[in-house]
């Protein structure tokens, strides 16, 4: 039997693994790198593995010392949001990421998620090492005591695992999306805010790799998301939109009931809200969408701004200065290498 | 690496000189994601895109000085900041000598790599790094960058009455 009929594409004549499910007789194609349809695809492949990085990288032994000066409240909710977002990166880890694979729309998406799975598995990975570092196992075995009773931890995984084993594609997207970049930041919220008052900054280095790879992450599932509401009509991508905005709002009154348990004790929880709401608009963005929260509303603590990127803060506006000066980038700054390709 | 093309080095570039009509004083780059697009549409005054397959498209060649808006790439890897359709764009000397500045977009998730571009930018090319936001920006965002270009062009406008 030959239907590998020269002359029609390899596309029609055959499908990618995940098919199988559906169409057992189908005949299979290896994924082919030197045929792009998606330049995404490539880009953020290129991406992905030129940021790779593993804790064991991080001196994470060089905060012990911070470590033993915290009181031991600070202790407790480092450890307690550590696990929780181990718990996070856990659920998108084995279930978030694998099951927009079936979804798809080209091979090397397939190939992406599988590498933003693995990354996944690293980030969880890596909270194990802070606690492995810094801590004994008891007080390790409480917390993850503390992750499987905690209710409101509980539900926000849930919430969105509901829509990874859902029927709809494009929700799945959007939970992913908002959990790569809503969902886990009131977790990063305090290894910046420790790194502000010079406590724990490996670990804190250790989260900004993480930042920057949820980053990449969030970005990709809500491109393809916008892919995806391509083929919609206008009513089915206003479902789509009312959905994202319904989800996101349930999202984030669990965020505040949940951090607020955190943080309160430490009066921080203000400066949290702000900093889940800042996130929230970006999480939007990214699927495509405006803002929901206005200016005032995600006016994040300069502080931890600049924790997050020196470069975030109003010397970069030359628009809201008196104009009277140009701030030109020094020329030492650049080099060939920015420039060429 | 791109075997779809994205830019082409030896390969001698056609460019499409815009009339001065067509030449606006904003001119962007947007990836297919289209994020910097959506801000740039959102902004009071008409910009020009830089075509995203300039081998294949022509790479345009502008007659008017202008502010630039472009998107920032790699996010923790300094080489290829610039999207190589902007650095192709520039390495034209009529385009770089007309650039009168520069605002970038990108993520604060990517820490001191945030918004990059703008400053490499600016670095080469001599110009003033005028704004950055995230993603597809704000609302406060395009107001500010709305009476930025505004103050920025007539201040521009002065200066070369003055020194005419």
């Amino acid at each position: 039997m030959t239907d590998t009929i020269p002359g029609r594409p390899i596309t029609e004549i055959s499908v990618t693994p995940p098919s199988y499910r559906h169409d057992p007789a189908a005949r299979l194609r290896p994924i082919n790198w030197n045929r792009i349809t998606d330049e995404k695809d490539l880009e953020v492949w290129n991406r992905l593995t030129a940021n790779f990085w593993l804790p064991e990288k991080v001196p994470l032994s060089n905060d012990i010392q911070a470590w033993q000066r915290m009181t031991p409240e600070e202790r407790t909710l480092t450890m307690r949001v550590f696990t929780g977002l181990t718990m996070l990166d856990t659920v998108q880890a084995t279930v978030g990421e694998i099951c927009q694979i079936q979804d798809a729309r080209t091979d090397h998406e397939e190939a992406v998620y599988t590498n933003i799975a693995f990354m996944q598995s690293v980030h969880a990975r890596s909270y194990s090492s802070v606690f492995s570092t810094l801590t004994s196992t008891a007080e390790i075995d409480d917390a993850y005591r503390w992750a499987v009773g905690n209710e409101l931890l509980q539900e926000r995984c849930k919430k969105v695992l509901a829509h990874y084993y859902g029927d709809e594609p494009l929700k799945r997207k959007v939970a992913s999306t908002l959990l790569s970049s809503l969902l886990l930041y009131a977790g990063f919220y305090l290894p910046l805010h420790f790194s502000v008052h010079a406590t724990l900054t490996n670990t804190a280095d250790m989260i900004r790799l993480i930042l920057r790879d949820k980053a990449v992450h969030g970005y990709y599932s809500g491109y393809k998301y916008q892919r995806g509401l391509e083929k919609l009509d206008a009513a089915g991508r206003q479902e789509m939109q009312d959905f994202t905005f319904a989800l996101l709002e349930e999202l984030y009154e669990l965020e505040l009931a949940y951090s607020g348990e955190l943080y309160e004790p430490l009066g921080l929880m203000e400066d949290v809200a702000v900093f889940v709401r800042y996130n929230a608009n970006k999480a939007l963005m990214n699927l495509g969408y405006p803002t929901r929260f206005t200016a005032e509303e995600t006016e994040v603590n300069p502080e931890i701004l600049a924790a997050l990127s020196p470069g975030a803060d109003e010397n970069h506006d030359f628009f809201s200065g008196s104009g009277s000066s140009y701030v030109i980038g020094k020329a030492e700054d650049t080099s060939d290498d920015d420039w060429a390709f | 690496m791109y075997p779809s093309d994205v830019v082409g080095e030896r390969v001698p570039r056609q460019y499409r000189v815009l009339p001065d009509s067509e030449s606006t004083d904003l001119v962007f780059f947007s990836s297919v994601s289209e994020n910097t697009r959506r801000f740039v549409e959102r902004l009071d005054r008409p910009a020009v895109r830089i075509p995203l397959r300039p081998r294949r498209e022509g790479q345009i060649q502008v007659a008017r000085p202008f502010v630039l808006v472009v998107p920032t790439y790699g996010g923790g890897i300094r080489g290829g900041a610039v999207p190589k359709q902007v650095v192709d764009f520039l390495n034209h000397p009529v385009n770089r000598g007309l650039l009168r500045g520069v605002i970038a977009a990108g993520n604060t998730n990517f820490g001191e790599y945030y918004c990059l571009a703008g400053p490499v930018i600016s670095a080469k090319c001599g110009v003033p790094e005028l704004y950055r936001f995230e993603l597809l920006g704000t609302e406060r965002d395009v107001e500010r960058v709305n009476e930025g270009l505004a103050r920025f062009w007539a201040g521009a406008n002065e200066r070369e009455m003055v020194s005419a």
